[in-house]
């Protein structure tokens, strides 16, 4: 058995004495039971908030994009800025499952399909955003570079914004088949407990009739080893050109060559706090303490620490570079003097508080191993990545290059109300996911058990005394 | 052509793995093992030949970038050439810096999908498929060994028996 063999100073990644069959029986049970009072009403709440977003978005597209607080010179605000953070949002679950598997990381195997899952509901509400915004929705096909009645008039690719179309196309249908495939033996393991015909049914169709064969297997590792090493220049690559949506442009404060690798940190950043709340809640509520544990917390608290390093590193050359420039243009960007005491001066300083002071806490070994220290942390990271992407785009339009131009943005009702309406359908995705999908891929898990487990771990390691 | 079967189960992956070396070591042939989760080395033992995906990935991928280039060609610089912030149309060439960002995502676009695409389609998996698992707690916690029977059934059952199998049926195909 020495291929089961882990440094013995190594934390079990699966805690308590479980079994083959434990593991089964612990990832089905959300399932298989009957879900509880907080569950109902957290999605009859994530419910309206997602109606209201509809009547929202219903308003825009019925009355133009008037309703919005954009104005001639802001002429994208909330609106892109929800994109970019949702977008970021969803770079942490391709990661976890594409870049950890590269590098053989087994921890992954408690949070990969969570935030794989939390990785294509964030995409679907970033799409919405320029599709609403394109005002004639139903034309939103005009994107695709298909023959059409204008000549053929084709689609422009030097423009950054088809390339997000392609990128943000490619990296939600990647990771949804790579989700999927992952998830094949554990709808398979499902359907093969299941007693009610309609969900032995309805698993045996998500299976895809999944067997297991020693073949199949074979397959799906290549598959999944490919598919990561497809994944993550593909990951990296989805941020990039978001942030080439901005720094191709002439803008000062956008038009800046550091953007690719500091979104895409920004992005990581972001996303792994989003997993750190939603898996927070998550393991309590479905009693998966055992697989989701303190270790886990600490291993994203890692990243978020190295990844908001890079952000707040970046932020500080922007800041810098500005300053060091000596043009008045560059005093007015979103990382300048004249932004921390200008009429923005409140989203400059929420940025500086939630993005770089509040995550310093987690050099604290306490905090970063603490459940509750590294949830009320992730939330604040979520509003800070927020406000970056807020300060990046309306500081950056409310001060054009003639004072006559300059203007502010104010969100209406509207704004808020799609906002607030896409973290609803984010919620009510995630929930009914949370119902119905095994939220841990039992199947790796119960791979690494004798390596990681905590009773395996202990059997072995007390062959040394 | 035989159409008994020996299924024995186990209800450990060394076991199984142990079980495998043996029963091939005395020469008989091992049609099928169901596994409930990836038995690292299992596929070796069995004499299975490694998977070539990974070549189709490539090949796929090769595709996807000669299709984005033939477009970016077709719809840029042939059929509809414009000046689009002085960016240069004349050739594909000089235009190609702004096409970088197209070209790899299709590569990837196409490698992925049609890599698993070809993984379904090999594997035969497919929506409304219905699984070949013989028993169910193959996905749980049981690991099944399959070999048909040719007038070796009491030796077969002997040897599985002390390799530590848990349970040995016999099944008729019809």
């Amino acid at each position: 058995m020495s291929s089961h063999y882990e440094a013995p100073i190594r934390e079990p990644l699966v805690l308590g004495d479980k079994s083959y069959h434990d593991i089964t029986v612990d990832i089905a049970k959300p399932i298989e039971g009957k879900a509880n009072k907080n569950w109902y009403i957290a999605f009859t709440i994530s419910l309206i908030a997602f109606l209201w977003g509809l009547g929202c978005i219903t308003f825009t597209i019925g009355t133009g994009i008037g309703t919005w607080g954009l104005n001639k010179n802001i002429g994208w605000a909330w609106d892109i800025t929800n994109f970019v953070w949702w977008v970021g949002i969803g770079h942490a679950g391709t990661l976890i499952s594409a870049v950890l598997l590269l590098f053989r990381q087994r921890w992954r195997m408690a949070i990969n399909r969570s935030s794989e899952a939390m990785t294509i509901f964030a995409v679907f509400q970033a799409g919405l955003f320029p599709i609403i915004h394109m005002g004639r929705p139903w034309d939103a096909y005009w994107v695709l570079p298909i023959p059409n009645q204008f000549g053929s008039l084709w689609v422009n690719f030097n423009s950054p914004l088809l390339w997000d179309v392609f990128a943000i196309s490619t990296y939600l249908s990647v990771s949804l088949v790579f989700w999927w495939t992952g998830l094949l033996p554990d709808f398979a393991m499902l359907r093969d407990r299941a007693i009610k015909p309609f969900q032995k049914k309805i698993y045996a169709l998500l299976s895809f009739g999944w067997s297991g064969r020693a073949k199949d297997w074979q397959r799906f590792e290549e598959v999944s080893l490919v598919l990561a090493g497809l994944a993550t220049p593909l990951v990296l690559s989805v941020h990039t050109i978001v942030s080439m949506d901005f720094a191709t442009s002439i803008n000062p404060g956008w038009h800046s060559t550091i953007f690719p690798p500091y979104f895409v940190a920004g992005a990581i950043f972001s996303g792994f706090a989003m997993v750190q709340t939603l898996l927070g809640i998550m393991r309590k509520v479905t009693n998966l303490e055992n697989y989701i544990t303190r270790l886990h917390v600490e291993y994203m608290n890692m990243v978020i620490m190295l990844t908001g390093g890079i952000v707040a590193v970046a932020y500080a050359s922007e800041f810098f570079i500005a300053w060091y420039t000596g043009s008045p243009y560059e005093n007015f960007t979103y990382m300048s003097v004249g932004a921390a005491t200008g009429p923005y001066g409140w989203a400059f300083w929420s940025l500086i508080l939630f993005n770089i002071l509040i995550p310093q806490l987690l050099w604290i070994r306490k905090f970063r191993r603490s459940f509750i220290a590294s949830f009320i942390i992730s939330i604040a990271i979520n509003i800070g990545m927020w406000f970056e992407r807020f300060d990046i785009i309306a500081i950056v339009l409310s001060k054009g290059h003639l004072p006559s131009t300059w203007t502010r943005f104010e969100p209406t009702f509207v704004d808020v109300g799609i906002f607030i309406g896409t973290i609803g359908f984010f919620g009510v995705l995630f929930l009914l996911y949370a119902r119905t999908f095994p939220v841990i891929a039992q199947a790796e898990v119960k791979s690494i058990m004798k390596v990681s487990g905590e009773n395996y771990k202990k059997l072995r390691d007390g062959n040394h005394e | 052509m035989s159409n008994k079967v020996i299924h024995a189960l186990y209800n450990d992956d060394d076991i199984l793995m142990d079980a495998v070396k043996t029963v091939k070591a005395a020469d008989h042939h091992i049609d099928e093992v169901f596994t409930p989760f990836p038995v690292h080395g299992l596929d070796k033992a069995m004499g299975l030949a490694p998977t070539k995906i990974a070549i189709t990935a490539f090949l796929y991928g090769i595709t996807g970038l000669s299709f984005a280039i033939w477009m970016t060609n077709y719809m840029m610089i042939e059929d509809w050439p414009q000046d689009i912030g002085g960016k240069p149309n004349f050739s594909w060439f000089t235009n190609m810096p702004a096409f970088v960002p197209i070209l790899f995502e299709l590569t990837i676009f196409f490698a992925a999908h049609l890599m698993v695409i070809t993984f379904y389609m090999r594997s035969r998996i497919w929506p409304f498929k219905s699984a070949e698992n013989p028993d169910v707690r193959t996905t749980d916690d049981h690991f099944l060994m399959e070999i048909s029977i040719h007038d070796n059934e009491k030796e077969l059952k002997s040897l599985l028996k002390e390799t530590g199998a848990v349970e040995i049926k016999v099944i008729e195909n019809k």
